[in-house]
């Protein structure tokens, strides 16, 4: 039997409420920490194998065009250039492999060819010595250089914007420009293939086991069924491995070739362009109030950049429908299909680079109708979603504006230019944050055996979210064990299918899924105890019906097994999920070189249950410094000429380093989302992005009064405006 | 060529092509991948490691130039059972999240604290002749060489500075 849930309907019961373990929610350490901090976790590129050879991928050095000979290199094993190697990475839940055949180049540093070697060493050489010919074609690389798309079913208006502009009391109509950014996370891309008979085993960093099985499958010509992924471990994501990309793909069809494991692993450029970026963006924003600050008009008009035949768009504009009211509203979206690497999704697609300009812009409205930007958006703050008047699922943003000004002294906070502290002006910003909420089909298995252990299973990914403990906390919880009493085995796709890691439903999913299954055995128990579920207390090792005592190891002969699946229902759309929250930020901006220092950043977040203090602290602090690379310093540069990325190493692509960050604080509601299921939690893993870099910006405008539109806010675009 | 490395107190002897870096001497042919790469490049930190109790980046360093040094790798600074005060304190504050960087984070903050004993200034120092005080300032300028994209940095300070006290009241 499978305990089956389909989200139809809220769920106020709380159960979970009422087990009597204690454990989840707590702050307790990662479960898997201790292999993190002795060396001990393996990832992908950690695996060794006997008779490995080594692979490395060969790059377009033309920007569009034909592959029209590969030359030979001596000392090598093989050049492979395989119709069924990849041209681009596969896009988050895609079922199927993306576009193949590196015959054709669409962008400069497409994958090409694999190289494999005895060694790393001769492999690295021999591809850099590889002469690849190829009938090269002029293309546009520049996104105002073409015609943009503009697909009509992304185009939407009410009312009449124009008029509401024009009638305002107070309006903001300006133009803001985001580069590309890099997810970057710290684990290159990596892939160890091995095969056994029709089968092969793919170690890879992974995000998504479940969605990249089938597009492997997909991919190499052959069935979901011979194919086995494993993804114990994963570097960071940030929606760079959401898909399959070229490394996995070469190395599988490598190790087949040669009949031996092959392994594949990017060079940091080459992650840099080959993983999906996040599209750089142009958007105006318009905005129209009265004298009180109300809203009349939201304009949001977004031009994107992605590859010809990519479906992917960066959807900037997500949740401009519905965070604030105004009666006169539109949304312009546009894609510029030009030849630079596959746009894709990146931490927070859409919100991280939409919530950031539009809350810059609202900070000028604010500033124009000389309204307290605080208040300001308090009075925009709708009851139900504008435009299908559907209720919210839940809805903190006001609550979390109020306890953010109270929490970081908001009071205190002076006009531009108006604190100045030695050679630093001093400045506090401030932003909502928004992000879509959502789940994704999940499932898991538990087991409980004779001697009160507990196997949590689920081909579910850690990518550094916490997953590992949160499920087994769960677990933990629902089966009244100790934390330590559970082993929660993740990251092999012979395990029951997950949601995977993306779009923050993976703890809301998975964790469901996992409680599904957990509840399954409750029964069972409760069976054995001969009582009703709701009458069965289980807690440390013990079960407890009325007056009835009995240990866990003592009742159970044989592995009690619960298998949870969870399928989003109805809410998703008889509701507008979302999480909520603020951001603040204090800068000093340097008078005399532009140079900005956040000193210190408090996010205020609701997300529903948060099932760990510690981890969900960790993924906000993520989220908020990435909005500080994306305010300060983040940005792929292309070569307008060729369209590469010419930012393609981690000196020329600057995510913050320790320096750049000052101690973060973050605050959480207490909240609890029925419309998500029984676990009542929701996803933070990108709540945090959405909306910081604005914070600190506001803040670089507080403190100095310049406002910069073209990200990032480096020294040199501060020190242009900068009045001495 | 035939090279010999003292790595976490043993002696190793291992046959390596000469361009290989000691870090992947030590991953490829040691058995050691708790030491990580990142960038290959010199620009991340994940790959760093101490030669004779000096914090460098196995990937700018060749194996056959460590020859003759105390090598001490993550998989030498501690084990489960017997945690480094750095190891116990990163666990503690969350000073990780995928983990991958956290080698690099503590071989690195072993060595800064050493660092910081023999009177090294940083950028970030007052006052060139010290004290240092363990403040966050002086901490982040002397880490800024581990890149995390996670940005587990805020818990990082927090768990040096916690380790620093662990480390005086012995
Ligand atoms: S791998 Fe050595 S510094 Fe990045
Ligand atoms: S913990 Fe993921 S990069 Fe530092």
């Amino acid at each position: 039997m499978t305990q089956h849930l389909k989200v139809d309907a809220p769920d106020h019961e709380s159960r979970l409420d009422q087990m009597a373990q204690g454990v989840l929610g707590e702050p307790v350490s990662r479960s898997e920490g201790q292999h993190k901090i002795t060396g001990g976790a393996t990832y992908a590129a950690d695996a060794g194998a006997e008779g490995m050879a080594y692979g490395v991928l060969v790059q377009a050095s033309v920007s569009a065009g034909r592959v029209t000979e590969i030359g030979e290199v001596p000392g090598v094993l093989a050049v492979i250039h395989d119709p069924r190697m990849l041209r681009r990475a596969a896009q988050g839940m895609s079922t199927e492999g993306p576009d193949a055949g590196p015959q054709q180049v669409d962008f400069m540093g497409q994958s090409v060819a694999l190289v494999v070697a005895e060694s790393l060493e001769v492999a690295q050489a021999a591809a850099h010595a590889l002469q690849v010919r190829y009938e090269a074609r002029q293309v546009p690389v520049m996104p105002d250089a073409v015609d943009p798309e503009v697909p009509e079913d992304k185009q939407s208006a009410t009312g009449d914007l124009d008029a509401a502009m024009r009638d305002a009391a107070f309006r903001v109509d300006q133009v803001w420009h985001t580069p590309s950014q890099a997810a970057a996370a710290m684990e290159p891309h990596a892939a160890v293939a091995q095969w056994a008979g029709d089968c092969v085993t793919i170690r890879a960093g992974l995000q998504m086991l479940g969605f990249c099985r089938e597009q492997m499958a997909d991919a190499l010509g052959i069935d979901v069924g011979q194919v086995r992924l494993l993804a114990p471990y994963v570097g960071g994501g940030f929606g760079s491995k959401l898909g399959i990309n070229a490394e996995a793909v070469a190395a599988a069809i490598a190790s087949r070739q040669l009949g031996r494991p092959v392994k594949v692993v990017m060079s940091r450029p080459q992650v840099f362009d080959l993983a999906h970026r996040r599209s750089e963006t142009t958007q105006r924003l318009r905005l129209a109030c009265d004298s009180n600050g109300v809203l009349s008009g939201v304009g949001h008009e977004a031009l994107v950049s992605n590859l010809p035949g990519s479906e992917f768009s960066e959807p900037v504009t997500q949740a401009t429908p519905f965070t604030y009211d105004a009666a006169n509203r539109q949304i312009v979206h546009k894609i510029a299909r030009i030849h630079r690497s596959c746009a894709g999704s990146v931490r927070a697609p859409g919100e991280a680079v939409g919530v950031t300009v539009f809350e810059c812009a609202l900070d000028e409205l604010a500033e124009a109708a000389g309204i307290d930007p605080v208040e300001l958006r308090l009075r925009n703050i709708p009851e139900m979603e504008p435009g299908t008047g559907r209720p919210f699922s839940s809805h903190k943003l006001a609550e979390a504006l109020r306890e953010g000004a109270e929490r970081f002294g908001w009071a205190d906070r002076v006009a531009p230019r108006a604190r100045l502290e030695g050679e630093w002006y001093i400045g506090m910003g401030v932003a909502s944050a928004v992000r879509v909420n959502s789940l994704v089909e999940s499932r898991a298995r538990v087991t409980l055996t004779p001697q009160g252990r507990a196997i949590v299973e689920t081909d579910m990914t850690d990518i550094g979210t916490g997953t590992y403990t949160i499920l087994g906390q769960i677990a933990a919880e629902t089966l009244g064990l100790d934390l330590a009493g559970v082993d929660v085995k993740l990251g092999d796709t012979d395990f029951p299918r997950a949601s995977g890691s993306g779009g923050s439903f993976g703890a809301a999913s998975s964790g469901t899924s996992v409680y599904l299954a957990c509840a399954e055995i409750r029964d069972k128990i409760a069976d054995m105890m001969g009582c009703a579920e709701a009458g069965l207390t289980l807690q440390d090792g013990t079960a407890r019906c009325g007056n009835i005592v009995r240990r866990l190891d003592d009742i159970i002969r044989t592995p009690l097994v619960g298998d949870g699946h969870l399928e989003p229902g109805k809410t998703e759309d008889s509701v507008r999920q979302a999480t909520w929250g603020s951001h603040w930020a204090e800068v000093a901006v340097n008078r005399w070189t532009g140079e900005t220092r956040v000193r210190r950043m408090l996010g205020v977040f609701a997300c529903g249950r948060v099932l760990n203090h510690k981890t969900a602290r960790s993924q906000c602090l993520g989220g908020m410094t990435f909005g500080i690379g994306m305010a300060l310093t983040e940005a792929m540069e292309h070569d307008p000429r060729d369209g590469h990325m010419v930012t393609r190493d981690l000196a020329e692509y600057h995510i913050p380093c320790h320096a750049d960050v000052p101690h973060i604080e973050v605050h959480f509601l207490t909240e609890r989302d029925a419309y998500v299921g029984p676990l009542q939690a929701k996803g933070l893993g990108e709540l945090g992005i959405c909306g910081a870099g604005a914070a600190v910006l506001n803040a670089i405008h507080n403190a100095c009064g310049v406002r910069v539109r073209n990200l990032p806010a480096t020294p040199d675009k501060i020190i242009a405006e900068l009045e001495i | 060529m035939q090279i010999s490395l003292d790595i976490n107190g043993s002696l190793r002897d291992v046959y390596l092509d000469p361009r290989t870096t000691l870090l992947d001497a030590l991953r490829s042919h040691l058995g050691l991948t708790g030491t990580k790469k990142g960038c290959d490049h010199g620009q991340c930190g994940a790959c760093t490691v101490l030669l004779d109790g000096r914090r460098v980046n196995a990937c700018l360093t060749l194996a056959c130039m460590a020859q003759g040094a105390k090598v001490t790798t993550i998989e030498g600074l501690g084990s489960s059972d017997a945690l480094s005060p750095l190891q116990a304190q990163f666990l503690n504050h969350d000073g990780f999240q995928c983990g991958f960087c956290t080698p690099g984070q503590i071989c690195s903050a072993t060595a800064m604290l050493e660092e910081l004993a023999a009177g090294w200034p940083s950028h970030a120092s007052t006052d060139l002749e010290g004290p240092f005080p363990l403040s966050h300032a002086e901490i982040a300028e002397r880490m800024s060489g581990n890149l995390c994209r996670c940005a587990a940095y805020s818990n990082i300070v927090d768990a040096i500075q916690n380790a620093a006290k662990d480390g005086d009241a012995k």
